[in-house]
């Protein structure tokens, strides 16, 4: 697909020729999952969704179906890719997910998003859903107050068809591996730190999305050559359309007017955030182990350079972080903005 | 003066019916006589279940049902069949409230009684003169009387603006009925039972319905523009609180506005999310032993309704984030505050950041653009906001840097600036009214005096800054600039840089203290011999100032440097 860049086909056919060989793949891919458990019956017309692909997760999961129950997502599309510490269990006993197994590479399947690609075509259509990863969760304005379904009411209401929620690293004060986390536990009770204003952004002018980056992983690992660094803009909720598809991760799609979440002429629309409970104690050893796999993003380079880091000693913690409180810090501190929903 | 107010209302139900079935209720405990008009759309079923749902309140009444299409005359005629109805069913009505299934009485109905007994014979009806006032938010004005709508714009909306465009090009305008003042306003209102029955019964009705029927959202003008003819006495505001965005969408109320919806004393609100269970429960507040005619106060509310649509609208100056991303020159503030650049003082003064830290409140940092590193105050390795200390890392995208900077400090920032740092951000500072620039140009020469390098590569380095700060110049001598600029040859500020300095300072800060002592200037000697072998090789140094060498050394020398 990357050849296409590179041939005079107009940028709108070209997206679209994009598009179709994206939903194509993905549909192509669907026999690379097993399905383990379908309780996709359940399924009602009008609930939000979450799509989620995981691996080792088991410590994690309780405290996000949790999270996100609360929140208002009704039903969880699990992908499993061979995890051997017990999660598949654990998930099949859930009353509310539906859970799809592989063992095919993250990488050969465009980290996953292939086979969530799938799930989306097959059941998220005509639905609000969420694709995230274990991680990460969300936090949008009044999330205190309001429900997921208010938020998507009102999006509807709008006329609008995603949400972004930018990728905000949290991370402890200490070392990374100084508390160790507890199954069920939140993770901002430990990793409650976060970078308040160094992102850099830039547009993209092809996909029309902006493209973020920055943060504490920018700050330590990336310093000589911040462009590698990771990318944060995130667009996971969508009222999905099965036309739609998943450009690069939940970074943007196609068609790309579902990335325009952003203003232009100076208001300020709404967004959220995804607080990324990467860095905790497990990190360590995922670092580790995601090294020796090889399956991520541009070589592992991220990894590497996290492995690197750590095992210097290093934390990302500094002087000018900023304590996690609440929503309502995320938007004076302009990283989230609750635009016109008062 | 009428002594007792007996209120009718009518209620227009669209969708979720079960909460308009609430709603009636409501009314109907308060001692109002409802009428309903469930829209022919709604299945039966639906309809059938609320009417049972009801059974047991015997004085509701439901209208004839009609297709109702939004910003269409059916609703109008919903609303008349309906009102016809109440009032020919109970002549004792006084008032006549129109609300929708989903406007959620806040305060007891028997409140809203006492109020109108308080105003007899006043209407309550929203109703701008549309030639005066531009009333509409989003949408169109006058036009809505004087062109053709066959077109749905729900269904068509691309039709419907080119429909439009196309009237507005071949100046296509209808006439109105004769003594007819348009005018517009909320679509709730509350009639005085005599205004509507002369509304109803007007003998040109025939004629009004028929303009009316191809004028665009009637709803909001048919009875705003008629009650102008009959009424005698018009309050023009509405009872039901109702506020729109700049799309012309309405607000909806949540949990979380329990408060400020409670402090606005408003009679009724429009609208509630339906899933917002804890308003639902809490209003409409149980009735006192004494009915409470109180106004509403909604100042709370709407201000937060102002500051909402400021928000989406303007946004935050200064901000750049995931969801607001102004284009150049749509920023609306360039920068969240003022700050200040100074340029040539580092080069003149080598102690000039520490001496201006004591002289300024603010943070005073280093050269913030400088090409090794970001020199914070004190030069942290993180600055504030976390933003990194390293060049690459600003330089990745330095305006991303200046306005978080500038946003996440509280107090005023102030850097040093000169031709050897980043020039990326030029423009965009020349450009901001929030930067205050001093520059003091040629003043980077002095260092190059006690270079211990070739002349060779210093005349290279000369010629490099020159054109740099040349550049520069033209940026800040363009007519585009709305930054508060003051340039200085370096000959005219050594010839009095005491006097300056106490200017520029009380510019930033107008109670600061006048300047008694300058910072230690950098050794100057040798400079006209410096720029003089300069020129002998062929480099004209011209940003140090016109006069004649003899004369700068005589400056120099009689500020005794």
């Amino acid at each position: 697909m990357r050849t296409l860049e590179h041939l005079p086909i107009p940028g709108r056919l070209r997206r679209r020729i994009e598009r179709q060989w994206l939903i194509g793949r993905a549909i192509k891919r669907r026999h690379a999952l097993t399905l383990l458990t379908d309780r996709t019956r359940q399924i009602a017309s009008r609930d939000i969704l979450a799509f989620v692909t995981q691996r080792n997760e088991r410590v994690r999961l309780p405290y996000f179906l949790d999270y996100y129950r609360k929140l208002g997502i009704r039903h969880f599309l699990f992908v499993d890719n061979n995890s051997d510490d017990g999660s598949t269990e654990y998930l099949c006993e859930q009353p509310d997910v539906s859970l799809w197994w592989t063992k095919a590479g993250y990488k050969q399947s465009r980290f996953g998003m292939d086979w969530l690609g799938w799930l989306l075509f097959r059941y998220g259509h005509g639905h609000w859903c969420l694709t995230v990863d274990p991680d990460e969760f969300l936090v949008y304005p009044h999330c205190d107050d309001r429900p997921l379904t208010a938020l998507t009411d009102w999006l509807e209401d709008s006329g609008r068809r995603s949400y972004p929620a930018m990728l905000l690293d949290m991370y402890p004060r200490g070392a990374l591996d100084e508390t160790v986390y507890r199954e069920g536990q939140n993770p901002f009770e430990i990793a409650c730190w976060f970078d308040p204003a160094n992102y850099s952004i830039r547009k993209n002018k092809y996909l029309g999305n902006l493209w973020i980056q920055g943060g504490p992983r920018t700050r330590t690992f990336f310093s000589y050559d911040p462009k590698s660094g990771p990318a944060l803009n995130k667009i996971p909720l969508v009222n999905w359309n099965r036309r739609y598809a998943y450009y690069s991760s939940t970074h943007m799609l196609l068609p790309r007017s579902l990335n325009w979440v952003y203003d232009e002429d100076g208001g300020e629309m709404a967004s959220g955030c995804l607080l990324h409970a990467k860095f905790l104690s497990t990190f360590a050893e995922k670092s580790a182990e995601e090294l020796d796999r090889g399956q991520h993003y541009a070589n592992s380079q991220e990894y590497r350079a996290y492995h690197a880091g750590l095992q210097e000693g290093a934390h990302l913690w500094c002087s000018e972080s900023r304590e996690y409180h609440d929503w309502r810090q995320l938007e004076d501190l302009g990283l989230i903005s609750s635009g016109n929903w008062p | 003066m009428i002594d007792e107010v007996r209120l009718g209302v009518v209620l227009l139900c669209h969708a979720n019916l079960p909460m308009a079935a609430r709603m009636a209720r409501i009314w109907a405990d308060g001692g109002a006589r409802v009428v309903i008009h469930i829209d022919a759309k709604v299945p039966a079923a639906t309809a059938d279940k609320m009417k049972r749902e009801l059974s047991d309140l015997p004085g509701i009444l439901y209208s004839r049902r009609i297709r109702c299409n939004w910003g269409r005359f059916s609703l109008i005629e919903a609303t008349q069949h309906a009102a016809s109805q109440l009032l020919e069913a109970y002549p004792d009505c006084t008032h006549v409230y129109l609300a929708s299934g989903s406007c959620l009485p806040l305060r007891p109905i028997a409140d809203l009684s006492a109020f109108l007994a308080a105003h007899p014979g006043r209407d309550f009806i929203e109703s701008v003169d549309t030639n005066e006032v531009g009333w509409v938010i989003g949408g169109l004005n006058e036009e809505r009387f004087t062109l053709y709508f066959p077109i749905d714009w729900r269904k068509y909306r691309k039709l419907f603006d080119r429909c439009v465009a196309i009237q507005r090009r071949l100046r296509i305008r209808r006439k109105l009925p004769r003594g007819l003042t348009p005018h517009l306003g909320s679509q709730w209102w509350c009639l005085t039972a005599r205004t509507l029955r002369a509304i109803l019964d007007d003998p040109r009705r025939d004629e009004y319905d028929r303009f009316f029927r191809r004028t665009w959202i009637p709803d909001e003008s048919y009875f705003q523009t008629l009650a102008r003819r009959h009424s005698s006495g018009i309050e023009s505001r509405s009872l039901t609180f109702a506020r729109f965005d700049h799309r012309g969408r309405p607000y909806q109320a949540y949990d979380d506005h329990l408060q400020v919806l409670e402090e606005a004393n408003c009679f009724v609100a429009r609208k509630i999310w339906p899933g917002a269970a804890r308003l639902l429960e809490h209003f409409p507040r149980p009735a006192d032993a004494t009915p409470d005619p109180a106004p509403p106060q909604p100042a709370n509310i709407e201000r937060l309704i102002a500051r909402t649509l400021s928000r989406r609208i303007l946004g935050r100056p200064g901000l750049y984030m995931q969801s607001r991303f102004p284009r150049k020159d749509a920023e609306n503030g360039k920068t969240s505050a003022p700050y200040a650049v100074f340029q040539g003082m580092t080069d003149i003064f080598p102690d000039f950041e520490n001496w201006l830290r004591d002289h300024m409140p603010g943070d005073v940092h280093g050269h913030l653009l400088g090409p090794e590193m970001v020199e914070f105050a004190g030069r942290p390795e993180i600055g504030p906001g976390a933003l990194s200390s390293s060049a690459v890392v600003r330089d990745y995208d330095p305006q991303r840097f200046l306005t978080a900077l500038i946003r996440v400090t509280e107090r005023m920032q102030v850097f040093q600036f000169s031709p050897r740092d980043n020039q990326e951000l030029n423009w965009f500072m020349a450009t901001d009214p929030n930067a205050y620039l001093f520059v003091v140009t040629g003043a980077w020469n002095l260092p190059l005096l006690d270079m211990d390098m070739p002349f060779d590569d210093v005349r290279r380095i000369t010629a490099m800054l020159q054109r740099t700060e040349m550049e520069q110049l033209q940026v800040l001598n363009s007519v585009w600039v709305k930054a508060r600029v003051q340039l200085w040859e370096f000959n005219d500020f050594i010839a009095r840089p005491q006097a300056i300095l106490d200017k520029v300072l009380s510019q930033i800060d107008p109670d600061a203290n006048p300047v008694t002592e300058l910072p230690p200037m950098r050794d100057m000697t040798g400079l006209p011999e410096h720029l003089q072998r300069l020129r002998n090789s062929g480099l004209h140094p011209h940003l140090t100032g016109d006069q004649p060498i003899t004369k700068a050394s005589h400056i120099l020398a009689r500020n005794n440097i």
